[in-house]
C-alpha cells in the first residue's frame, strides 16, 4: 500500500518510528523541513517512479499518497 | 595538463552566522543545520579585483613563474565593481600581464569552463600555460534583507597555474546547459533609455531553494557518473570528489547517493560558506597544502549553477 511505503520512507530518513507516522501527520510535525521534503520527494520519485511536482498544498503525508495513487492510475 | 601552482584568497571581513543575526531574523543553529555554514568572509573595502590578483600571485610564486610566461589567463566572474572593463582585465593589469584575457560569466560552473577551456586550448597547441582565475564576490547579488539568500554567500578567490607537462591530465568532461531562469537569477535595472520598452528596476538574487537542491543534487549525481565513465574509471576508485560548495545538505544527499565515502568528501563551505566559481579552486589549492592532494592521484570535479548549467571533470594529477 502507497501509504505504508511512503511513511517507511519517511520513518527511514528522519529515523523515527513508522507506526507515529499517520496520513493527517503534517511535515512540519515530523520534523521535515523544505530541504527534507524535496529529499523525501526525490526518494518518491525513485521507488514509485513519475515526477512529483513541488507544492505548498503538499502539507500532510495523505497529500503526498494521493498525489503518488493519481499518477500510479 | 598539471596543476604547476595554485593560490587563494580570501576577504580580511569574517562575517559569522551571529554577525548576521544582528541584522536578519535567523540563528546560527538554523544557518548551520540547514546549511553547514559556519561564517563567511565578506569582501569590505578590498575589490574582487585585489583578490583575484593575489590568488594569482600566489599561484605563480608556487610555480616560480612569471606573468609574461602565461599564454592564457581565463577569469570566472559574476559580478564585480564594472560591467567593463572585464575582471580579467583589472586582473592582468595588476599582475603587468599582457596576453589574451578570456573572461567567462558561468556562475557556480565557471571554474569548470574555465578548466575544460584551458585543457582545450593546451591539447590544441595555443597554450602552454593557462592560468584559470575564479574571483567572485557573490555578496553583492544578494538583497541583505532576505534572510533566504545572503547567508549562502561569500566572497573569495582561487587560482590554478596549468601547464602542458608532466603526467597530469584532464581524463573527462561533462558540460551542460538546462535553460531556466525562473529558479535562479539575478536581474538588471533598466536605463533611461527613451527608445527601449525594457523597464523595471532590477532584481537581486532570486532562489527557489527547493529547485535549485533538486536540480543540483541529481545533475551532480548524473554528471559524476557520465565523466567517471568518460574517463574509463571507477568512481570507487576516485581519490577525492571535490564538489561546488553550495550547502553541506546538497553534498551529503549526492555522496548518499553514489554510495561512496564521507571522507573522499572535503569542503569548505563552514568557512567560506557558497563562493561560486571559487569554491573549487580554493578547496584545490587548500588540499595542494596541506597535502591531502598528490601527484598520481585521481579526482573528480563537481558543479552546478545559475543558467541552469551544471558539469564534472576527472583529473589525474
Amino acid at each position: 500500500m502507497t501509504f505504508e511505503k511512503v511513511a517507511q520512507i519517511i520513518a527511514d530518513y528522519k529515523d523515527i518510528d513508522a507506526a507515529s507516522i499517520k496520513p493527517e501527520s503534517t511535515f512540519a510535525e515530523l520534523g521535515v523541513d523544505s530541504l527534507d521534503t524535496v529529499e523525501l520527494i526525490m526518494s518518491f520519485e525513485d521507488t514509485f517512479g513519475g515526477t512529483i511536482e513541488m507544492s505548498p498544498d503538499l502539507k500532510t503525508v495523505a497529500d503526498i499518497v494521493a498525489l503518488i495513487d493519481a499518477q500510479q492510475a | 595538463m598539471k596543476i604547476i601552482g595554485s593560490g587563494s584568497a580570501l576577504p580580511k571581513q569574517v562575517v559569522t552566522n551571529d554577525d548576521l543575526c544582528k541584522i536578519l531574523d535567523t540563528s546560527d543553529e538554523w544557518i548551520v543545520t540547514h546549511t553547514g555554514i559556519s561564517s563567511r568572509r565578506i569582501l569590505k573595502d578590498e575589490t574582487v579585483y585585489e583578490l583575484g590578483a593575489l590568488a594569482a600571485k600566489r599561484a605563480l610564486e608556487e610555480a616560480n613563474a612569471d606573468a609574461e610566461s602565461v599564454d592564457l589567463m581565463i577569469c570566472s566572474n559574476v559580478i564585480s565593481d564594472y560591467v567593463t572593463p572585464a575582471p580579467g582585465c583589472f586582473i592582468a593589469g595588476a599582475l603587468g600581464y599582457t596576453g589574451q584575457t578570456l573572461d567567462i560569466n558561468g556562475a557556480c560552473t565557471g571554474f569548470l569552463k574555465a578548466l575544460d577551456a584551458a585543457d582545450s586550448a593546451i591539447r590544441a597547441g595555443k597554450a602552454r600555460r593557462v592560468l584559470i582565475i575564479a574571483a567572485e564576490q557573490p555578496s553583492a547579488l544578494c538583497d541583505w534583507t532576505d534572510r533566504s539568500s545572503c547567508i549562502l554567500f561569500g566572497d573569495g578567490a582561487g587560482a590554478v597555474l596549468l601547464e602542458d607537462s608532466g603526467e597530469g591530465e584532464c581524463l573527462s568532461t561533462v558540460l551542460r546547459t538546462e535553460f531556466n531562469a525562473e529558479f535562479l537569477n539575478v536581474e538588471m535595472p533598466a536605463n533611461n533609455n527613451p527608445f527601449s520598452e525594457r523597464k523595471g528596476e532590477g532584481r537581486w538574487l532570486q532562489m527557489n531553494g527547493q529547485e535549485v537542491y533538486r536540480f543540483a543534487v541529481s545533475s551532480c549525481v548524473s554528471d559524476l557518473n557520465e565523466a567517471a565513465q568518460k574517463a574509463g574509471v571507477a568512481l570507487e576508485s576516485v581519490d577525492w570528489f571535490l564538489l561546488h560548495q553550495a550547502n553541506q545538505r546538497i553534498l551529503n544527499a549526492a555522496r548518499t547517493r553514489l554510495h561512496l565515502p564521507k571522507e573522499k568528501f572535503p569542503g569548505n563551505i563552514a568557512a567560506c560558506g557558497n563562493t561560486s566559481s571559487a569554491c573549487i579552486p580554493l578547496l584545490i589549492d587548500e588540499m595542494r597544502k596541506d597535502g591531502r592532494l598528490r601527484d598520481g592521484q585521481t579526482i573528480a570535479l563537481s558543479a552546478f549553477g545559475a543558467g541552469l548549467t551544471h558539469g564534472a571533470a576527472v583529473l589525474r594529477l
